[in-house]
């Protein structure tokens, strides 16, 4: 492909981003209404969307801002918008409602729209470190909480370790095959599936399974949850989740789609060891965000299940169930948000005791999302699992699909469990919320699209199914 | 082919819906009007039976195949649809589930004092999504309406339940949920091998041996547990018990019902070969949920406890007229549903109206009810013969065919069972005997007769069991041409290999030597 600057229009998003990033962080000392950042955010996360969609088939040297990209942008776009609006209350009382908040948000999801339509891994793997670095600093912007710090500390340290697998992967790809660009490595790897390839894939699947939080790489999620302040946790939980997966799909569906025998035989004892542990260790969880952390390691196992397939419509389930996840996970980290009144309460899930009491709306709100957690028609969380175990079983991983159902059950006491407190005890304490109009719109945009996709998810599966590459 | 009968008027999703939309009205109104909120409940369930009339009237006795057909394209990338129909197995349980969310909404007036909104909204909902899971001819829909009513259901329980509510409906939802989601995996499996998710075209499939086997015992998972059939009866007797009084008649008049339905309409016409290679099974377990259903009442102290292990019993009836796989058995297996649905929630309905007036269950603390509610003890002695299965009831009628049925095809089977009959006569009659004569007991020397609400709410399950009893003519005179193209099916399907044969090849596959 000739080089052209005209050809730069495809990347046009994420110079926007950048640009408007670092005029936040900029800006910053000069601007005093920080609430103007938060509008800021918002319409730059709508211009830069409106600006994917414009570019979906374009290619610019090693990005290809191709449907796959798009539909997982929108994922992007969408954890961000939704994190930003149950942003400001928490911002403000946390004190790190400034320009740089929102401009590392913006840095991070940069990073990950360069993971979703990189086409080679040297830039896969410059999205990842732009996206972890900045995500590391958003984690410890709660830094006068020490689980804050504790957690920064812990993601960082083990980020830095997964980044290194990912270089070390990348050399020895780059070693066997002579190319760093997808497309030819495949070509390259086609009909030899050697030890060294399997090194290298393992290297591979240390680094990403880190990111999507994948057993034994969880350690540092349940720590970094608690300790990031909860928007940070909301957006980290889905967006970075996604991005993962993101690469995930890149990588071992089009670089490594020869050797898929070896690799998901490979992947198949993890994502089931993900789903099992994930579930088992979420049933013990008292503090909601741990809760939530445990939670979306079992989420993770699922959707791995759709990459071990490898098939077009298990892919696009994937892809889809992270969309749905965005919509259900961040609206309970929104009534989490909502909770908070002061640092530090509105944690413990004993708080939420006589919740439907007090307060009707955010209980039903979280019932809605709890229950889409659980897999529970007709909520959008059932369509997800059933096109995500369909897409497995269609496969011929009628197995895998049975433990995931059965993990899908250990994983429904916790949530039932918060139902229940929520409804069916007396409140014991006081409880009081911190609203804010734009969490209210967050909320009630989650819920929304968790219903509305519950009932109608017809042209969303079918847009899934045509992004894929 | 089955023939379809499409709907001139969309009858069946008026059903559907109109407790839906009520309970979205339901959701509009200030939570203090509380007179306002029961008596639009009442007028949502009131005209839910009235719109379900015509598929008493309308219905087609004569016709093969479904009718009032309803059929739209929902979801086209999982060919999923809104198929809705019906036949002369689902029918009847159509009807019955509107008249028991009329009852049942009568039967809270004044029990149900706290949230009392989100109650009729629930109540609402559950009715919903009970009668979609009988009207849906297409597998996706079936399972949205299966697991959607989880939810008010657990809610219903949980909330307004007895004190040891929240370990009955954790119990009650991971029970189910845990049945349902290996259906789930089975349904995509049909999927895939039959290439269509429509109930009417499913049944003409015919799929290997072997894999009907496995699918068999996927959905038996979750009727099974539905049912429920000894052993996974367990959540039953806690939740009967800690419901409040309209979730019990609910679960026992309804809810356990779906179970017995999806045996009919899945286990039998997808699985016909399955079926009858575990036809013997199914009737050993049928008969320990009997014996052991009825011996478990006799050893209860507590009045709805009682209750629900009776319903294991019977539901052991149901099963073992399924699987007896005989024209008299299923009819008489469709009828006790019914029966059991009339018979059990008006037992419910009956404690539930001591319960408001004392707040006792246990059964020890009455005696001499009969001289203190003598109108109140002659509805009681009713149900109570009804449920012994005293000729002239309609508990009669429907064992009867039962072991009939069960008498054509397994004598044994129908030796074991009659011993269920006398031990439901020991119970039950005890269980009136310690209630209602006896010596009074000073401390329900005043208890109030039933006031009108309470006596209009009992009356129609009355006017069924006589009714039913004497004259059943009517409500089999639905089943006969559906029971009989099932059994036929059933039967022209033939038996695979023996099941101690698959154990054995089984065996084999896993260790080779």
């Amino acid at each position: 492909m000739p080089f052209s600057l005209l050809n730069l229009k495809a990347v046009s998003p994420e110079i926007f981003l950048i640009l408007l990033a670092s005029f936040m962080v900029l800006a910053d000392r000069v601007i005093a209404v920080k609430d103007l950042f938060f509008w800021i955010a918002l319409v730059g996360t709508a211009l830069a969307w409106w600006l994917c969609r414009g570019v979906v088939g374009m290619h610019f040297v090693a990005y290809n801002a191709d449907a796959y990209g798009f539909f997982l942008k929108t994922v992007f776009l969408l954890s961000l918008f939704l994190s930003v609006l149950i942003s400001p209350v928490y911002a403000d009382r946390e004190r790190f409602h400034f320009g740089e908040y929102y401009g590392l948000l913006f840095f991070a999801v940069c990073g990950m729209m360069f993971m979703a339509s990189g086409m080679d891994l040297l830039v896969i793997y410059l999205g990842l470190e732009l996206m972890s670095l900045s995500i590391y600093v958003l984690v410890a912007l709660g830094w006068r909480d020490a689980r804050s710090l504790e957690g920064a500390l812990k993601y960082f340290l083990l980020g830095s370790l997964a980044s290194a697998f990912l270089v070390m992967g990348l050399a020895l790809i780059y070693g066997l095959t002579g190319s760093i660009a997808l497309p030819q490595i495949a070509h390259a790897l086609t009909g030899k599936t050697s030890l060294p390839v399997v090194m290298a894939i393992v290297f591979f699947l240390v680094a990403l399974g880190f990111k999507v939080a994948m057993v034994p790489f969880h350690m540092w999620v349940p720590d970094a949850y608690e300790g990031a302040p909860t928007p940070v946790t909301a957006f980290m939980s889905v967006a970075a989740k996604a991005a993962g997966f993101a690469a995930i799909g890149r990588i071992f569906l089009l670089a490594f789609a020869p050797a898929h025998i070896a690799w998901s035989q490979l992947l198949i004892p993890f994502a089931v060891l993900t789903m099992f542990v994930g579930s088992i260790l979420t049933v013990v969880q008292t503090n909601i965000k741990r809760l939530l952390a445990y939670s979306s390691v079992t989420h993770a196992g699922y959707i791995l299940l759709g990459i071990i397939a490898g098939t077009k419509e298990s892919l696009s389930a994937a892809m889809l169930y992270l969309l749905i996840y965005a919509f259900m996970n961040i609206g309970a980290f929104g009534v989490v948000v909502l909770l908070q009144k002061e640092s530090g309460v509105g944690e413990d899930i004993f708080e939420y005791q006589g919740l439907s009491k007090l307060y009707p709306l955010p209980a039903l709100f979280m019932l809605i999302f709890l229950f889409s957690l659980t897999g529970i028609p007709p909520t959008a969380g059932f369509i997800g699992k059933f096109y995500l175990f369909r897409s497995v079983v269609h496969a011929g991983y009628t197995g895998l699909a049975v433990l995931a159902v059965l993990a899908s059950v250990i994983a429904a006491y916790p949530y039932l469990r918060i139902v229940m407190l929520m409804y069916m005890k007396d409140p014991e304490r006081e409880i009081s919320l911190a609203p804010s109009p734009s969490l209210w719109v967050a909320l009630t945009l989650s819920a929304l699209g968790v219903i509305l996709i519950g009932l109608y998810p017809g042209s969303l599966l079918s847009s899934a199914l045509y992004s894929v590459f | 082919m089955i023939e379809l009968k499409i709907a001139e008027f969309p009858w069946l999703s008026l059903i559907i819906w109109l407790p839906v939309a009520g309970a979205l009205l339901l959701g509009l109104i200030p939570r203090r009007a509380e007179g306002l909120i029961k008596g639009l409940a009442l007028v949502v369930a009131l005209g839910d039976l009235a719109v379900s009339l015509p598929l008493w009237f309308n219905f087609d006795r004569h016709f093969v195949g479904f009718q009032f057909v309803e059929k739209h394209s929902w979801i086209k990338a999982l060919h999923a649809q809104y198929f809705l129909g019906v036949d002369g197995i689902s029918v009847l349980f159509i009807l019955l589930s509107a008249l028991i969310t009329v009852l049942c909404i009568l039967i809270s007036w004044e029990s149900i004092t706290k949230k009392v909104k989100e109650f009729y909204i629930s109540l609402l909902l559950t009715s919903a999504a009970m009668i979609g899971v009988f009207c849906a001819l297409d597998l996706f829909l079936f399972y949205v309406f299966w697991e959607a009513m989880l939810i008010p259901m657990y809610l219903i329980i949980g909330i307004w339940g007895g004190p040891r509510r929240l370990y009955a409906t954790i119990k009650f939802f991971l029970y189910t949920l845990l049945g349902s989601v290996l259906m789930l995996v089975g349904i995509i499996v049909i999927y895939f091998k039959a290439g269509s998710l429509e109930i009417p075209t499913l049944m003409q499939m015919g799929l290997p041996y072997k894999l009907q086997i496995l699918l068999f015992l996927a959905f038996f998972a979750a009727f099974a547990v539905k049912v429920p059939m000894w052993p996974v009866h367990t959540w039953l007797p806690d939740a009967h018990t800690e419901a409040p009084t309209a979730g019990s008649v609910i679960l026992a008049g309804i809810l356990i019902k779906m179970g017995a339905y999806g045996f009919l309409r899945f286990s039998l016409s997808f699985f016909p070969k399955a079926t009858l290679g575990l036809a013997v099974p199914m009737l050993v377990l049928s008969i320990i949920a009997i014996i052991y259903g009825a011996l478990a009442c006799l050893a209860q102290s507590d009045l709805k406890r009682l209750i629900a292990y009776s319903s294991v019993s019977h539901m052991g009836f149901v099963t073992l007229g399924i699987f007896s796989l005989t024209g008299n058995g299923v009819e008489g297996a469709i009828l006790q549903m019914i029966n059991h649905g009339v018979v059990t929630g008006a037992l419910f309905m009956c404690v539930g109206i001591v319960y408001d007036r004392t707040h006792s269950r246990e059964i020890s603390y009455y005696g001499g009810l009969a001289s203190v509610m003598p109108i109140y003890a002659a509805f009681f002695m009713v149900f109570t013969m009804a449920s012994i299965g005293l000729p002239g009831t309609n508990g009669f009628v429907g064992e009867f065919l039962i072991l009939l049925g069960t008498f054509q095809a397994k004598k044994w089977a129908t030796a074991f069972a009659a011993t269920g009959v006398i031990l439901g006569a020991c119970y039950m009659l005890w269980l009136y005997q310690r209630v209602f004569c006896q010596k009074i007991n000073p401390q329900i020397a005043r208890l109030p007769e039933m006031n009108l609400r309470e006596t209009v709410a009992l009356l129609p399950m009355l006017l069924l069991v006589l009714w039913i009893g004497i004259y059943p003519k009517p409500f089999l005179s639905f089943m006969h041409v559906s029971v009989g193209h099932l059994l036929q099916h059933v039967h022209a399907a033939g038996s695979g290999p023996g099941l101690t044969q698959l154990i054995k090849e089984g065996l084999h596959a896993v260790f080779p030597a």
